[in-house]
């Protein structure tokens, strides 16, 4: 099965339609596209947004996203899987990760993509800054995400 | 070695990236941890709490009782808020 990663890492913006037109063209296997996006909000455990700043690891990001991107390919039956995560400075309603998975039939699709952002939120080398009106601070990480991540380990 | 630091360990160290060279005696990332706090009160706040401190060695999260030998690169960040 021809199944195409690609990883960037990058401060412009993404196009979701050119996107999931790239991982389609020419292909006449995929039958099922799944998208994620994961956008800026305001509203963060009840403070006032105002901006977010990503900053990654530059090389262990990409090699995180690949590892799993590898997993998530030898787990299902994809034919394509795009993850592009942006750093640099964001405010709410500008887009921040995209996941695209493909695959013959909608379950696997949906399942890797949301194996792919559980593995993304708690192993790949990114963190964020959130500003507000009474000043800046780093984001926690949540213990959810850690439970979300867990449940794909094999047992 | 290389050691890098990224989010708040950045901050507070105060610096992004540097390049160190450790004693002998210090063997594990624990004990680096326990190495580097001892420099400076810039350190000792950035490990103050070092359970709640991730570690990668050449790009490969490591836990804390890795040995540090043949290190390249060793990064110290924060808990990973990223997606």
């Amino acid at each position: 099965m021809i199944c195409p990663v690609a990883i960037r890492i990058q401060t412009d913006d993404f196009d979701i339609a050119r996107e999931i037109a790239v991982l389609t063209r020419s292909r006449t296997d995929i039958g099922a596209v799944v998208s994620f996006s994961g956008i800026c909000r305001a509203d963060e455990d009840s403070a006032n947004v105002s901006a977010l700043t990503l900053e990654h690891y530059p090389g262990m990001a990409e090699g995180e996203i690949k590892r799993h991107a590898d997993e998530a390919v030898s787990r299902w039956p994809l034919n394509g899987v795009t993850v592009i995560h942006r750093v640099g400075r964001f405010v709410p309603g500008q887009n921040i990760v995209l996941v695209l998975t493909a695959s013959q039939h909608r379950k696997a699709a949906f399942e890797a993509a949301e194996f792919l952002m559980d593995y993304l939120k708690t192993s790949a080398p990114f963190w964020k800054k959130e500003e507000s009106a009474t000043g800046s601070g780093w984001v926690e990480a949540h213990a959810r995400d850690d439970e979300a991540a867990a449940r794909w380990t094999k047992s | 070695m290389k050691v890098k630091y990224f989010a708040w360990v950045r901050e507070r160290v105060g610096k992004a990236e540097e390049t160190i060279e450790p004693p002998a005696t210090v063997r594990t990332v624990e004990e680096l941890i326990a190495w580097l706090s001892g420099r400076s009160e810039a350190y000792a706040y950035a490990f103050e709490k070092p359970k709640v401190i991730r570690t990668a060695i050449d790009h490969t999260h490591v836990k804390s009782d890795t040995a540090i030998a043949g290190a390249r690169e060793i990064a110290f960040f924060p808990p990973m808020t990223g997606g």
